[in-house]
């Protein structure tokens, strides 16, 4: 069997009485991109922190490569790159003071180290800021930077940890398509995110995490069959429409909808056609709204359908 | 660019940490060009001791502010390596530890002491910068070596060498407490009885009792005593050889404290 580009079995991480990781089992092969999707708190990090070689697993082993991560640490870390919550780059630094930087620490010549920043401040679109210090830089153009510097060694495994968390859709879309970009050449990623959507839009496979459990697995479309596929959100235009417009929405897909925000409803809906549905049916009630979307399930609404469990809920109790 | 994940040929080549460290230090003087506040303070607060004390008190303690600059500039030497010792790393490594700088640089095939060392290679530059501009401070309020160029060169040495003891030191701190402020707290508590509390502005036999008994083991006593001796040609005794051994003692104690505390992991 071919060999997974990264593995993890069992991992188990305490953090004095807090347990970050109950028994995590990770894999990827060649090539592919893993999403790991849960809140905060879940392990995620903890997780990429102990296949970057930065923290060590209390049970369970992980091998990056082959190689493993606590006893062959330093081979571990000729095949990685690491951008996203874990690393950061400096911001007193320029863009390419960073880049050239880690080239050198990669053992590149000095102008080695050069061409290659030259080469991915480029790619990344760095090139007009290169020589500003990072410290004025917008959130955008940090996370480019961070990635470019994840990718500095040519490394085989990446490890994203919440690549977009903070960006706007915008932002976060052009980030998306340089890591498809990236990942078209081979390279094998690990990606943590908040997002059912960032991990629809890059996984080739998913693993849901909460409390340092893995709670679902599989491709996104798996999971989005179980999840519902799209939701409808809808914000009337009066608050005091709430009612009108939750019994549209529940008699349009035989569902009962949830309240997202302070005067926001949102129900899974299987296509887009029933969407339209909802749509006319508010219309056809004369109710005026503010918002309409359709989109992909959150965070929340993905843990609802699997766990049944509302996270705001169980925060509660 | 179709190549641009292509395995980099990266043999690796010799004195990896020695490089790697040199590497990092060139980021942290890259970074005092911009922010040159270590060395300031490390020049600013000394240079104002010796002026403060020189015209205040010299006329009173020693009969004229030339023979008291005599005294007081050796000790100032000290003091201003000491300072930008204790000012600059520890407070830089806290930081870079806690912004994930560290991380980045743990997760890459390089010494986990190098990043330890580049920062503590760089003070040496900052202590050279400081040492250099209290000479000329020095010199511009009168200031003259008495005895040869070698003797200086030794002084400087000697000062810079305790400012490097030093900084391992404030490393450990650094690498140890949580915010850079207690850095900052810990270095300012320090810098009175360490560097005040010395033969810095008279000497230790005119102190009262409490204060000689610990003038008298303080390290840094023995630093400025020693810098006084071969910049102006007072009897050296023991202090030269004791400043050697404290300084020797102090990076053999802290150095391998800080870069294990630094590698434990979090």
């Amino acid at each position: 069997m071919e060999q997974p580009a990264f593995q993890a079995e069992g991992l188990v991480k305490r953090f004095g009485k807090t347990v970050a990781l109950d028994g995590v089992d990770l894999s990827a092969r060649p090539g592919t991109v893993l999403a790991v999707l849960g809140p905060n708190g879940a392990g995620k990090t903890t997780a990429v922190r102990i296949l970057a070689t930065l923290v060590r697993p209390d049970a369970g082993t992980a091998r990056v490569g082959g190689f493993d991560v606590v006893r062959e640490a330093a081979r571990v870390r000729r095949l990685i790159g690491l951008a996203g919550q874990s690393a950061t780059v400096d911001e007193e630094l320029s863009g390419r003071g960073n880049l050239v930087l880690i080239g050198l620490l990669l053992d590149l010549r000095r102008n080695e180290a050069r061409t290659r920043a030259a080469e991915l401040l480029d790619r990344f679109g760095l090139t007009e800021d290169a020589d500003r210090p990072v410290a004025v830089y917008s959130g955008g153009m940090r996370r480019r930077l961070d990635l470019a510097a994840s990718l500095v060694g040519r490394p085989r495994v990446v490890f994203l940890d919440e690549p977009t968390t903070g960006l706007d859709p915008g932002r976060r879309e052009e980030l998306w398509r340089m890591v498809r970009e990236a990942t078209a050449e081979g390279v094998s990623v690990l990606l943590t995110t908040q997002y059912l959507e960032e991990a629809d839009a890059l996984a080739d496979d998913l693993r849901v995490i909460d409390h340092g459990r893995v709670i679902a697995a599989g491709t996104p479309a798996e999971l989005k069959r179980v999840v519902g596929g799209q939701a409808v959100s809808v914000r009337p235009d009066d608050p005091e429409h709430m009612d009108e417009t939750a019994r549209v929405l529940a008699s349009v897909t035989g569902r009962s909808p949830e309240r997202t925000g302070r005067a926001t409803l949102s129900v899974p809906v299987d296509d887009a056609d029933t969407a339209w549905r909802v749509a006319d049916g508010l219309r056809a009630e004369g109710v005026p709204v503010t918002e309409f979307s359709l989109h992909l399930p959150s965070l929340d609404e993905v843990f609802f359908a699997l766990t049944g469990v509302s996270r705001d809920k169980e925060s509660d109790t | 660019m179709s190549d641009l994940l292509s395995p980099l040929d990266t043999p690796r080549r010799p004195a990896a940490l020695t490089r790697h460290s040199l590497v990092l230090a060139r980021r942290g003087l890259a970074k005092s060009v911009r922010d040159p506040g270590a060395i300031v303070n490390g020049v600013i607060t000394p240079a104002l001791f010796m002026v403060l004390f020189v015209y205040l008190f010299g006329g009173s303690v020693s009969g004229s502010t030339g023979d008291y600059l005599r005294y007081l500039f050796p000790g100032v030497l000290v003091m201003g390596a000491g300072l930008s010792g204790m000012l600059a790393s520890g407070v830089s490594i806290n930081v870079d530890r806690k912004k994930g700088v560290f991380d980045r640089f743990r997760s890459l095939p390089i010494g986990r002491s190098a990043p330890l060392w580049g920062s503590v290679l760089a003070d040496v530059v900052r202590y050279a910068v400081a040492v250099a501009l209290l000479f000329a401070i020095g010199y511009l309020m009168g200031f003259r070596v008495t005895t040869d160029l070698a003797s200086a060169a030794a002084a400087a040495a000697l000062a810079m060498g305790f400012g490097f003891a030093l900084s391992w030191v404030m490393v450990f701190v650094g690498v140890l407490v949580r915010n850079e402020s207690t850095v900052l707290a810990v270095a300012f508590i320090a810098f009175l009885p360490l560097l005040l509390g010395t033969s810095l502005a008279a000497p230790v036999d005119t102190l009262p009792g409490w204060l000689r008994a610990w003038a008298g083991i303080n390290p840094a006593t023995h630093a400025m005593d020693a810098c006084r001796a071969l910049l102006t040609g007072t009897a050296a005794g023991a202090s030269i050889t004791v400043t050697l051994a404290w300084s020797a003692g102090l990076v053999a104690v802290f150095c391998p404290l800080a870069v294990l505390a630094h590698t434990r992991e979090r």
